[in-house]
């Protein structure tokens, strides 16, 4: 009996596991959806104008739409892997992952699971914000070379985001203990190019959001979308995001080998 | 290997675990023969969740070797799991999901195939009697239900040996017959129990043998006839207001062991009905009024509290 297909196998089942859970609990995916919607509405209709006057010109021609909506959908990337801690946190602290573990499984299959719904749901959610930025006036300039590479950056930066927090999920002994990584999450998206170039800031605020992962990811993405050269900044965005993955998936795997405590 | 004798179901030697500076379990032995069941007693703390953990490939032990179905956990645990069905202390399910979800879940990691494990799903819910509530989500479900459910994926994939962590804690009384109508159940087909509980009665009930586990140590093994042939027999207690009353009782009542401080006298016998209405008959004649008395007939407690000093639970007495 080889064990590749029951890699394949047990993946596919807890991969359809966690999509029913999202099928069924669609409150998840709604809060991770929420919070991204209410910045863009936020930022486009109360402060897009005053905001725009100083962006627009000074480094980005056009809508402040147009220099926002990247930094909103890398929002929502990271709201979704909040999502991804907690359900990931749920699932250990609860014992159907001891009865996993006394299974002729295939180990990783609950990981993969996790990992595959997340990356699912968090695509979805950041092209539903993609759409409703279109009804807001978001017009990108960008050609399907550059829609597809900015998909494809997209998904690196999801998975690398989900194995985090899949890691996060796994150290944490309770819900709360991933609090820290979701403050994370959400404060760096302030601190980066997603909504002022960082050269307007000052000082370490400004050193800092130009050299923090989120940036550089932005900046590709924009460029991407608006069809301009994108420079430095993709080899740089994508670096940071394999790196991330790389390590939140080795942190990942070691925590689930180890024996669980109770 | 001679396949002469069965081989036991499960065999644990030397085996120790700690956490940290804690010893669990001490070095202990165990044997369960096939198509037994094995009943591990103790109090909380004495190690048992720890010796189910071990045993079905949740933890690694610190030393000894375990063999499982005739797998050997440190070279093939994956052997093991493919033989055994594990009902954790905490109750397993995803309560995510509803009764046939879960169910279902288990025959596709089981790779029972798509139709052979959705007739497997229904057939166990049948069998829990949770028809009814197979499509709400286990969330929903009471104590007792979740309890069945989770039964009832341990028995997804046929195990040949079942591991029971206190399949009937906090259990309402019809709950818990039912859990032991299920186990009963197995046991006819065959499948070896191997269930750790802090109920005498239970061990006393289901167990072909019993370990008295204690400080991850097996104080007793044997079984429950043989424990409780180590402990002393049935007697009635009779206590009386004073010493006047307690010395007219022994006159009446010849050589039965009498404690001056307690005012008791201790009567060897099983406390049957007609026994008793003798024994209080012969006393009432004599004109000897009893204050108190209280029926021991031996169980397992006895064998308990002989074997490691601790009490468990509070006699039945009349007044």
């Amino acid at each position: 009996m080889s064990t590749f297909p029951h890699a394949v196998n047990d993946s596919a089942t807890m991969l359809r596991r966690n999509l029913r859970h999202l099928r069924r609990y669609p409150a998840m995916v709604m809060m991770s959806l929420g919070v991204p919607i209410v910045m863009l509405l936020l930022f486009v209709g109360v402060f897009g104008s005053a905001m725009g006057a100083g962006v627009t010109g000074a480094v980005h021609d056009g809508d402040y739409i147009d220099y926002l909506v990247p930094g909103i959908v890398l929002m929502t990337a990271g709201y979704g892997s909040q999502s991804t801690a907690l359900a990931v946190n749920r699932d250990m602290t609860e014992g159907i992952i001891a009865r996993f573990r006394t299974m002729p499984v295939f180990r990783a299959s609950v990981l993969v699971g996790h990992v595959g719904a997340a990356v699912i749901r968090t695509v979805a959610s950041a092209v539903l914000v993609v759409l409703v930025a279109l009804l807001l006036g978001f017009r990108p300039a960008a050609d399907p070379v550059g829609w597809l590479a900015a998909a494809g950056l997209l998904v690196l930066l999801v998975l690398a985001l989900t194995w985090l927090a899949v890691a996060i999920g796994l150290a944490a002994r309770n819900a709360e203990g991933t609090s820290g990584f979701v403050l994370v999450v959400q404060v760096l998206p302030f601190l980066s190019s997603a909504f002022v170039p960082p050269d307007s800031m000052s000082g370490p605020v400004r050193w800092f959001a130009a050299n923090e992962p989120f940036t550089p990811v932005i900046d590709t993405l924009r460029g991407l979308l608006a069809g301009t050269p994108v420079g430095g900044s993709a080899a740089v965005a994508v670096a940071w995001c394999v790196g991330l993955a790389v390590v939140g998936y080795l942190w990942a795997r070691a925590l689930f080998r180890r024996d669980p405590v109770r | 290997m001679t396949t002469t004798a069965p081989q036991p179901a499960v065999r644990a030697t030397g085996l120790r675990k700690s956490f940290g500076d804690h010893v669990v379990l001490d070095g202990i032995d165990l044997e369960v023969a096939q198509g037994a069941v094995f009943a591990l007693l103790g109090p909380n703390g004495a190690g048992k969740t720890t010796t189910v953990q071990i045993l079905s490939t949740l933890i690694r032990p610190d030393g000894g070797d375990v063999l499982v179905a005739g797998r050997d956990l440190a070279r093939d645990p994956e052997g093991i799991r493919a033989a055994i069905g594990v009902t954790g202390q905490f109750s397993a399910v995803d309560d995510l999901l509803t009764g046939r979800e879960n169910l279902v879940l288990m025959a596709d990691l089981r790779h029972l195939g798509r139709a052979a494990g959705r007739r497997r799903a229904d057939e166990l819910l049948a069998r829990f009697d949770l028809v009814e509530a197979a499509g709400k989500p286990a969330a929903t479900y009471s104590g007792g239900m979740r309890r069945r459910l989770d039964l009832a994926m341990t028995l997804v994939g046929d195990p040949r040996v079942i591991f029971l962590d206190e399949p009937t804690t906090g259990l309402d009384p019809r709950s818990r017959r039912t859990t032991w109508q299920v186990i009963r159940g197995l046991v006819a087909d065959g499948v070896t129990i191997f269930l750790t509980t802090q109920y005498l009665e239970e061990a006393d009930e289901l167990a072909d043998r019993v370990a008295v586990l204690d400080h991850g140590r097996v104080v007793a093994e044997g079984t429950p006839d043989e424990l409780k042939r180590r402990v002393p027999g049935g007697h009635v207690l009779l206590r009386f207001a004073d010493t006047t009353a307690l010395a007219a009782a022994a006159a009446v009542l010849g050589d039965a062991p009498r404690d001056e401080d307690e005012l008791t006298l201790q009567v060897a016998g099983d406390g049957g009905v007609r026994a008793l209405r003798d024994l209080l008959g012969g006393l009432d004649h004599a004109g000897v009024e009893v204050a108190e008395l209280s029926i021991h007939t031996p169980d397992l407690d006895d064998v308990f509290l002989a074997l490691t000093g601790q009490a468990t639970t509070v006699k039945e007495s009349v007044r």
